[in-house]
């Protein structure tokens, strides 16, 4: 836990101060503290942790390394299920933020097999953990999809933000072109932030790992793990289970969630059609606009008296073309990839869904096999015992963390459309001001002609 | 200066109404008909209303009067009529001449014909155009009894006189570049605004979309659904606001129509001039070598080869009495055409000193006129700004209340 392998240059930490209030609470109050090297003694917020005797989630949540092997949280540990309500009542409170990722620089990668991207990945963070205060990594395409996949073995039934496809299939956009690769990149800066607002998601250690470890180490990591064998018995498992019907014992609030899932995974894909389309309308009006304005200049040349006027109205179309340009660029920064992101949002919760009634699927084939074998009652009994359990931390965890999606969702959508507005707002008042000055400009011509024609 | 015609009297083309007859070979065809309303305009003191007059026409009828116009004032640059098929059209509107939109912007066009004929100070006084104003039958009949097509030059004629003539007024050739250059520019300008008009439609219409699709996930939502849905409805308005827009439009795309057309006009007049300079070079050149013809017989002295010289060197002279005949002959021939070269030139003189008059007013209306459709084209861009923020800040508020 000392501070070892910190990046060259960086000032020694400020001390941090103690967290108040850390005897009750939440299991997760982070220290506060500034984005750069903030480090101070770890030991006020152990304490500030250990206090809470009665928590079991603190085993998952404390410092000790000797835990830190072990994914952050797993079905198979067994955890009561009072203590993960408490865990999911964390606020994502942008103050006490303590890990910043950013994702950028792409650099093309060429050997004899293959051509790839990787993006520079850099990690600022004051948490004990992390052995330093910022970290700097490569990261490819196939290291975020490993994430991914990781991430939802350990947490199958929470909500994983989604990754950008691996490949456009609309066809307009090439695979290495500027655009797709800056679309993708900022897609996966907004990946590994969501995980890092995730209030369980952001201290799982494959998470961490992806974050700090050099390529080599990565590579090796990944090695380890179930594996592949492992995956597939979970998936012939799974199956097996849902044909059993996880669906016949499915609780009320899941019903909603899988009807509400239904129409807003609809309406969402229709959006991302509709703000597509208008994207290619503006651009095409651009594109015609760019020919219109010249041709007033042209028109100039031949003319005396209106030779300014055209010329004025040549200016104001250019200077609007430019404010299209500006109205067209807010969409592809903003609307387009939140609308693209809670499409695959959307996929992904119907897998979620999926996978929480499988769990239940299969606690309720154990339940059916009890029913006919009254013999053995008491082995399946303490089986039947830790499915349940594992069916209700599912649930819980899926509930807790779909309250929070929502909320997400509803404010990703308010900020999106409200900036759409702004946007627009913005365009037609630039709009405004340029033909109002040309009219300005024409009527003082005006009056100044008829003055003249007045005087004898 | 006497007062136009526009001034004594109120013309309006007020009414369309589609008809169906018989025509020339007797085949059923359908058209239009334009109600033509005229009324004298009475003195403030009288506060009396005089009575419409009111009389239908069809465009083929307005065709005629403007062919007759054309010819009996040639010199005179003619207002032009609206165009006779749809032209520059972009996708929302109809090519088809009976399109109830097409056919309203006619009547506004051939009112405005009809204006600019009554105002125009020679035109407004001719009589074959008050009775087109107000004869209801038989002045197709009065019109071809002037015998006005027997004095229209043939295309041809004009043709060979613009590429043969050899000094045409500098004016004019400068006139008929403009022409071009104008006819030209505005085509274009035209082509590209209906392509403008198509893609603003598009952008527009598409964010209707939004509005049905947020009021299907309004019925979702719990907390989101009342901003939703009344963005929902803030886009419905948006999307409808382009009909208005587009349509205002079209009247400026109107107004430089007028402008492409009446560049017609304007070389209609430098094919005249060039005609009759064509004619009076001609003249010119013709008595120049009969002068020729006759000193040669006069002085016996063969300055240029003609086979007549030849023949008589090959075969004997003419013998003087032969020779007083022709040159006699030839004198008279000179001395009239002298006197018809005098008054072609005369004739051609007032021709430009009358036409150019008339360009120099042209000019002035037309610099007046296409400025004016300069600044109201400002006015609609900036009424669309003013919609379209009107718009968005309602949409923001509902958006910032999801």
């Amino acid at each position: 836990m000392e501070a070892e392998g910190r990046v060259p240059g960086s000032p020694p930490p400020p001390p941090l101060p103690p967290s108040p209030g850390g005897g009750g609470g939440a299991g997760a109050d982070p220290p506060a503290g500034a984005p750069e090297a903030v480090r101070g003694p770890l030991l006020a917020a152990t304490e500030v942790l250990a206090l809470d005797d009665e928590e079991d989630d603190l085993e998952v949540f404390s410092k000790d390394t000797s835990l830190a092997e072990v994914n952050s949280f797993s079905p198979s540990i067994p955890i009561s299920p009072s203590s993960m309500i408490n865990q999911y009542k964390y606020e994502d409170e942008p103050e006490l933020k303590d890990l910043f990722i950013t994702v950028d620089d792409p650099e093309s990668h060429i050997t004899a097999i293959e051509t790839f991207i990787t993006y520079r990945v850099v990690t600022k963070t004051s948490r004990g953990e992390f052995d330093s205060s910022e970290y700097e990594v490569r990261r490819r395409y196939q290291d975020f999809l490993w994430l991914k996949s990781k991430l939802e073995e350990a947490h199958p039934t929470l909500i994983i933000p989604p990754l950008p496809e691996k490949f456009i299939m609309k066809g307009m956009v090439e695979r290495f072109s500027d655009e797709f690769i800056e679309t993708r990149r900022n897609a996966l800066h907004k990946f590994l932030n969501r995980i890092a607002d995730h209030p369980t998601l952001t201290f799982n250690e494959d998470f961490k790992i992806f974050l700090t470890a050099q390529a080599w180490e990565l590579s090796s990591h990944k090695k380890q793990g179930p594996g592949l064998l492992n995956r597939m018995g979970q998936t012939v498992r799974a199956v097996a289970s849902s044909v059993r019907g996880g669906l016949k014992n499915r609780p009320e609030p899941f019903t909603e969630m899988n009807n509400y899932m239904l129409t807003f995974s609809q309406k969402i894909n229709v959006l991302d059609k509709i703000a597509h389309r208008i994207y290619k309308e503006e651009r095409e009006y651009f594109n015609e606009m760019k020919e219109y304005g010249p041709i007033h200049t042209l028109w100039s040349a031949s003319e005396d008296d209106i030779a300014d006027s055209l010329k004025g109205v040549a200016s104001c179309i250019e200077k609007c073309c430019k404010a299209t340009e500006k109205r067209m660029a807010g969409l592809t920064e903003n609307l387009l990839p939140i609308l693209h992101e809670y499409v695959l949002y959307s996929e992904m919760l119907m897998g979620v869904l999926k996978r929480r009634d499988q769990i239940q699927g299969e606690l309720d084939s154990k339940v059916d096999a009890l029913a006919s074998k009254k013999t053995e009652k008491d082995l399946f009994s303490e089986e039947i015992g830790k499915l349940e359990d594992k069916v209700e931390c599912a649930n819980n965890a899926l509930k807790a963390d779909w309250d929070r999606w929502k909320q997400n969702m509803q404010c990703d959508m308010r900020s999106a459309f409200t900036n759409v507005a702004e946007n627009n707002l913005r365009y037609y008042k630039e709009c405004l001001a340029i033909w109002e000055s040309f009219l300005a400009s024409q009527r003082v011509d005006l009056h100044v002609e008829e003055d003249s024609e007045d005087r004898p | 200066m006497e007062d136009c015609l526009a001034k004594k009297m109120e013309i309006t083309v007020s009414e369309a109404e589609k008809r169906t007859g018989r025509n020339a070979v007797n085949m059923q065809e359908t058209y239009t008909a334009y109600l033509i309303e005229t009324r004298a305009v009475e003195s403030q003191s009288e506060g009396q209303c005089a009575p419409v007059d009111s009389l239908w026409r069809r465009y083929s009828e307005f065709e005629l009067l403007r062919n007759y116009l054309s010819v009996t004032y040639p010199h005179i640059v003619v207002p032009p009529l609206p165009e006779k098929r749809a032209d520059f059209v972009w996708h929302k509107l109809s090519a088809d001449n009976m399109d109830p939109d097409f056919v309203e912007r006619r009547r506004i066009g051939l009112e405005n014909f009809l204006l600019r004929v009554a105002s125009h100070p020679v035109l407004c006084q001719d009589k074959i155009f008050y009775s087109f104003l107000t004869q209801e039958g038989g002045w197709k009949e009065v019109v071809n009894e002037t015998g006005f097509q027997l004095k229209a030059d043939s295309r041809l004629k004009a043709l060979n006189a613009t590429f043969r003539v050899k000094n045409p007024d500098k004016r004019f050739t400068e006139l008929k570049h403009y022409s071009d250059e104008l006819q030209s520019v505005i085509s274009h300008l035209l082509r590209v605004r209906a392509r403008v008009a198509d893609r603003l439609y598009g952008v527009y219409k598409v964010h209707g979309n939004y509005g049905r699709v947020f009021s299907e996930w309004s019925a979702i939502e719990k907390e989101m659904g009342d901003g939703l849905q009344s963005a929902g409805h803030h886009m419905d308005v948006y999307a409808a606001s382009i009909d208005d827009i587009l349509e205002e439009e079209e009247h400026y795309a109107d107004q430089l129509k007028e402008y492409l057309f009446y560049a017609e006009a304007l070389r209609a007049v430098c094919r005249k001039h060039e005609l009759m300079q064509y004619d009076l070079e001609m003249a010119a050149q013709d008595l120049t070598s009969k002068k020729q013809q006759c000193e040669e017989l006069a002085t016996g002295t063969v300055r240029t080869f003609s086979l007549k010289g030849m023949t008589s060197k090959l075969f004997g002279q003419e013998t003087p009495e032969q020779r007083e005949a022709k040159i006699k002959v030839l004198e008279e021939q000179i001395q009239e055409g002298e006197e018809q070269l005098k008054s072609k030139n005369l004739e051609s003189r007032d021709f430009v000193k009358s036409a150019w008059a008339d360009i120099e007013r042209f000019k002035e209306q037309k610099n007046h006129d296409l400025k004016e459709a300069l600044i109201s084209y400002a006015v609609m861009q900036i009424s669309m700004c003013k919609k379209g923020i009107q718009v968005w800040t309602n949409a923001k508020e509902c958006f910032s209340k999801m």
